[in-house]
């Protein structure tokens, strides 16, 4: 299997500053793969998603993607299989319409209109927001900005998909529909997903989680093998999912529980047995 | 009252529509529902950065309307503290320290008081003191959320409103921000207005809960009367703190609990007996 991504000891320094943002990573992401990156503010994932489609450029080190080095001449190429949907979507909103902007990105790619049209109305129909299509990006909610900015990237059906914080606006079911709308595409197309989260749900969809710390990568991992930290995660950039924090309760009101991580159907299923056997 | 974007063009467009409630001094108010429900909108006719199309809204002994101008708002806008969805948005002066210390000054604080208290703020919200000389353009987003809730709170207003002011802060940032809105609450006696998808929070923190659909106030009332009904929650797209879940899942297996548990201590305390309490060897 070819790699979607490959970088090798990445440094990187915004202009002026004391200490690198990205220090020596090296990270293979394998085609089809979905991959969470997490970690505090600060800790360089937005940074680490601007060197991967070169809106950023490393200081030293080696970016690769679908097979191409990441330099001058292959970045307008590397961009058309890059789609990032940004942290703040009011930066990314180009177009006077919802469908304007979601167009946009097709436009620059050359795609024929009758295409274009029915992509921007499928995109819109996949993020609920075809009812919106003729309003102006600044004028909706910031749920709906989320998801307007999210069609924009579908539409152009990229390799790779890298969501920075796309859900952090959403409820939860709209957090969780928009996920399964990714796994989706995922399936149907062997897109590979980064999604760079603090949210423990969409950390535990992923394949594997990287885990980075003022710039350097410290840890990866299944989620699962991840989450047996338990209440530790929180000093690493992660909730600590919900069974492990009712099992540390439990635990401090003198209750025996087991150490490997149990989801909740597991959990319940364990908590069940003991009061069976009661 | 009632309010409409783009009122009297063809774009006009329903963001609340026949709202009535009361926001006691004090209390710590979550405002729920789910995208587009009108939460935000609601909100900024706290401070009167929107206006009622129609009705009124007191904040304090001021009476906004329709007609009221933007004179003499700024008593308002002091008193009552806001931080946007978008709170990077908020942001403009050069650096983290001007950013910080331009609400107070502008309300008449001497600059070098305003500069000691954003150092002060910038420590508050978990921010090193090496930002406050910088950029805060250069920040990641979650350090310019900190900045921005800074910003506010330099203002000491009496009335916090915050609008989903956590999202994108990372989850030990989360718990500190939310502990110390609190602590402001318990301790100085501010009112807080909390808008959240995090219902654990509203669980944690609410004493007072307003559920708002498609521009209107549904249901309020108190974390526990909001959250017993799970199927209501549902049906307008919400959903319950994660200790709640937990026991009807649990409840469905054969457990029982009286009342709903809402936090997890609650769980687990009531949960113990039921697996046999703590372990004797
Ligand atoms: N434009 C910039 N100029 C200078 N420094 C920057 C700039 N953007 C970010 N930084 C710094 O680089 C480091 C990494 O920032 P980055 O935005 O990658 O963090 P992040 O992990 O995405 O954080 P968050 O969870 O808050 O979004 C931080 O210390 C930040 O202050
Ligand atoms: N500036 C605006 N002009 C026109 N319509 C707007 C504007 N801002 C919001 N709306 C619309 O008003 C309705 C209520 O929006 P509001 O921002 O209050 O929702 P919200 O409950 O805060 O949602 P979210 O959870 O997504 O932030 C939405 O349908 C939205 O599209
Ligand atoms: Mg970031
Ligand atoms: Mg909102």
């Amino acid at each position: 299997m070819t790699a979607a991504i490959e970088i090798e000891n990445l440094n990187y320094r915004y202009p002026d500053a004391k200490r690198p943002a990205l220090h020596d990573v090296s990270l293979t992401i394998a085609q089809g793969e979905w991959v969470a990156i997490i970690g505090h503010n600060g800790s360089g994932k937005s940074t680490l998603a601007k060197n991967i489609n070169g809106l950023l450029a490393p200081e030293s080190g080696r970016v690769t993607v679908a097979g191409m080095p990441l330099n001058e001449a292959n970045v307008w190429k590397i961009r058309e299989k890059v789609g990032i949907v940004f942290q703040n979507p009011d930066n990314q909103f180009v177009g006077a319409t919802v469908q304007d902007d979601v167009a946009f990105g097709l436009e620059n790619r050359a795609v024929p209109r009758p295409e274009m049209l029915t992509r921007v109305h499928d995109a819109l129909v996949q993020v609920n927001m075809l009812e919106f299509a003729t309003r102006e990006p600044a004028r909706l909610s910031g749920g709906q900005k989320q998801r307007v900015a999210i069609a924009g990237i579908i539409a152009q059906r990229p390799d790779i998909i890298i969501l920075d914080e796309a859900t952090s606006m959403l409820d939860p079911a709209g957090r969780s529909e928009v996920l399964a709308l990714i796994e989706q595409l995922q399936a149907r197309s062997a897109m590979t997903v980064v999604s760079i989260t603090h949210d423990v749900d969409e950390a535990a969809s992923a394949d594997r989680v990287v885990l980075l710390n003022d710039g350097e990568i410290v840890e990866q991992g299944t989620p699962a093998a991840l989450f047996t930290h338990g209440e530790e995660l929180l000093s690493l950039g992660l909730d600590v999912p919900y069974p492990e924090r009712l099992k540390a309760a439990l635990r401090r009101r003198g209750a025996k529980m087991p150490d490997g991580y149990l989801d909740q159907e597991g959990l319940v299923k364990y908590l069940w047995t003991l009061h069976s056997t009661m | 009252m009632s309010f409409t974007y783009q009122a009297g063009t063809p774009f006009a467009g329903d963001g609340l529509k026949d709202v009535t409630t009361t926001i006691k001094d004090g209390s710590y108010t979550a405002i729920i529902g789910h995208t587009g429900s009108g939460k935000s909108t609601l909100l900024q006719h706290l401070n009167a950065l929107l206006k009622p199309t129609a009705g009124t809204v007191t904040i304090g002994d001021r009476v906004i309307t329709n007609e009221t101008n933007n004179k003499n708002l700024k008593p308002i806008r002091r008193e009552v503290g806001m931080v946007f969805q978008f709170a990077e948005n908020q942001l403009f002066e050069q650096t983290v320290a001007k950013d910080i210390a331009f609400g107070p000054t502008n309300f008449g604080v001497p600059a070098e008081e305003a500069e000691k208290q954003a150092a002060a703020m910038v420590a508050l919200v978990g921010l090193p003191p090496e930002v406050l000389e910088q950029s805060p353009f250069d920040l990641s987003g979650g350090q310019m959320r900190r900045v921005a809730i800074a910003g506010v709170l330099a203002m000491k207003p009496s009335v916090l409103v915050l609008d989903e002011p956590t999202a994108g802060l990372d989850p030990a940032g989360r718990a500190e921000m939310m502990t110390m809105f609190n602590r402001l609450h318990q301790e100085q006696g501010l009112t807080i207005v909390l808008v959240t998808h995090q219902m654990d929070d509203v669980a944690d923190y609410a004493d007072h809960v307003l559920v708002m659909d498609q521009g209107r106030l549904v249901k309020e009332g108190t974390p526990r009367e909001i959250f017993q009904d799970a199927d209501w929650l549902a049906d307008h797209q919400l959903g319950l703190p994660k200790t709640a879940a937990m026991a009807r899942r649990l409840t469905a297996q054969g457990f029982r609990f009286d009342p709903l548990p809402l936090t997890t201590a609650q769980l687990a305390d009531q949960l113990l007996p039921q697996i046999g309490g703590p372990a004797h060897d």
